[in-house]
């Protein structure tokens, strides 16, 4: 089961508002991703509780229809 | 004790081991791209490390997702911390963070 870059991005930012969203589709094939999220949310927290947050936001998608995500994650530069 | 018989199981291997890698397939035969790339790693670090085949124990690899609310595998843990899956030891790896965790936990590695 593959999804959509947009839906992935919509999902991220629902539930992370601010979040600077970047997808890339490494095979062309709908099922490897890999994303760079980068929201204020992120600030102060361990890479392992940012990556939760983004899990979070993806509502179990992840490991089921989401079968690889690649993620890196920051807080913006100003905080 | 937990009211799940499963986290009591992942407690135990996390306590008995000081490096613990929940992954598909063993440390010879990696299933998976992400749990040889972990493997490479500590390998290469020349790292103890006790791996967990999932593929093997259905009640460990569900298990495991809720024990540490993380949706994927594989998952590395060193002294009972869980320090993430594969894109976040391979950021750790390659900033040199893995090996100051591995000294800060007084964990032995080669270089």
């Amino acid at each position: 089961m593959a999804m959509e870059a947009a839906e992935i991005e919509r999902l991220i930012k629902e539930g992370l508002p601010d979040a600077d969203v970047t997808i890339n589709d490494l095979r062309g094939d709908g099922d490897h991703y890999a994303a760079q999220v980068v929201s204020a949310a992120f600030a102060g927290k361990s890479r392992v509780q940012q990556h939760q947050l983004v899990y979070q936001a993806l509502q179990g998608r992840m490991g089921n229809e989401l079968h690889a995500l690649q993620l890196q994650t920051s807080a913006p530069d100003n905080t | 004790m937990s009211d799940n018989p499963v986290f009591d199981r992942i407690q135990s291997e996390i306590d008995g081991n000081a490096v613990v890698l929940f992954m598909k397939g063993n440390p010879m035969f990696p299933q998976c791209g992400f749990s040889a790339a972990i493997t490479q790693a500590l390998t290469m670090m020349e790292v103890k490390f006790k791996g967990i085949d999932v593929l093997a124990d259905d009640e460990i690899r569900n298990g495991i997702k809720e024990f540490s609310s993380w949706p994927t595998i594989p998952q590395l843990y060193v002294k009972g911390e869980f320090v993430g899956g594969c894109d976040i030891v391979r950021e750790m790896h390659e900033s040199g963070e893995l090996k100051k965790l591995l000294d800060d936990k007084g964990v032995e590695y080669a270089s």
